[in-house]
């Protein structure tokens, strides 16, 4: 009896390696984790894009739950996720922080007073250094931020209506009750 | 014959080409000495570049990719060490970037994966074996009635 239940390991390894594969295929190998979440937001001290006389630092952007969002004109996907981000923008439910990442300055700007403005406040990364220090690969990339400038979740690719739905908008709500509790704005 | 010299010529001639091809990468960067040069292109090639992910930082051509290298040959020219250059990669772009993962708890799998499995195979194979030998080694013995049986079947091939 005992020898024939040996004969039946194969079969199991077999079929946990089945399971195991077979998960493997719904994994997205671009959705990588990033190393940054759970840390602060890395130091940068960069000009506004509209008026490079105004500095805007990681400070800056700490206080509230906010969202960072690394787009480029060069990006054919950032124009995609555009709209969407406009729907957010006017919904009002945190801000949004452009990165401008590697772009040209004029450019963008153009961009921004043609398709509409969706963003707070936009940082000019030029030579895309707050990009690197972010472990940005890619335009569009999504950074959630919580009120103590902390990452806690970064989306590469284009926000649509079911990313914001299922992921970022719940997370989002989870943030601002937490940041409620510590007595944030 | 000749086509075959030919042919194993073509093939060395285009294996020499991809060497030379691999030793010069495209950017235009100029190292401080040959030694950092040597340790630049080393390290580029074990760091993967986050964007297209089966090809290192000297075999890709993305942006992510040339200011990687770039990053990596200023700090390498700036004195910095191998390990500071990784943990640098590491703290932005993840484990992931190490086409060599860290021995640690949860790489275990991957790097002593394979030694465990060629173990058990050769456990496996030992006590296969071993049962062979001893079942070849014990006699067999048959009954009476087996043997009748088995002499009936060799008088029918004899018929």
């Amino acid at each position: 009896m005992k020898k024939r239940l040996v004969l039946f390991i194969p079969l199991i390894l077999f079929l946990v390696m089945g399971v195991f594969l077979y998960k493997g295929l719904f994994l997205n190998p671009q959705q990588l984790d990033s190393a940054l979440e759970g840390k602060p937001i890395p130091a940068f001290q960069l000009q506004k894009l509209e008026d490079a006389n105004e500095i805007i630092t990681n400070e800056s952007i700490k206080g509230q739950v906010s969202l960072l969002n690394v787009w480029a004109t060069w990006c054919p996907s950032c124009k995609y996720e555009h709209p969407y981000l406009m729907r957010l923008a006017r919904q009002n439910i945190l801000p949004i922080y452009g990165i401008n990442y590697r772009d040209e300055r004029a450019m963008a700007i153009r961009e921004l007073s043609r398709e509409g403005d969706p963003y707070t406040k936009n940082i000019f990364d030029h030579d895309g250094r707050l990009g690197l220090d972010l472990g940005v690969y890619g335009a569009p990339e999504s950074y959630l931020v919580d009120h103590n400038g902390i990452i806690r979740f970064r989306y590469a690719g284009p926000i649509d209506m079911r990313v914001w739905k299922e992921t970022l908008y719940p997370m989002i709500q989870e943030l601002q009750a937490q940041a409620k509790a510590e007595g944030a704005s | 014959m000749k086509t075959l010299v030919g042919f194993i010529t073509a093939i060395l001639l285009s294996f020499s080409l991809v060497g030379a091809a691999m030793a010069t990468p495209v950017d235009t960067y100029e190292f401080k000495s040959v030694d950092n040069q040597k340790r630049a292109l080393e390290l580029a090639h074990s760091l993967r570049c986050p964007q297209c992910q089966n090809q290192n930082l000297i075999d890709s051509n993305s942006p992510v990719a040339q200011d990687l290298r770039l990053e990596v040959y200023q700090m390498v020219d700036a004195g910095k060490g191998d390990d500071e250059i990784i943990e640098f990669m590491t703290s932005r772009y993840g484990e992931f970037v190490l086409y060599k993962p860290r021995m640690e708890a949860k790489t275990y799998i991957l790097w002593l994966g394979p030694i465990a499995l060629l173990l058990v195979g050769l456990v496996i194979g030992f006590i296969f074996v071993r049962q062979q030998r001893i079942s070849n080694a014990v006699e067999q013995e048959i009954s009476a009635e087996e043997q009748a049986e088995l002499d009936k079947l060799l008088k029918r091939d004899d018929k």
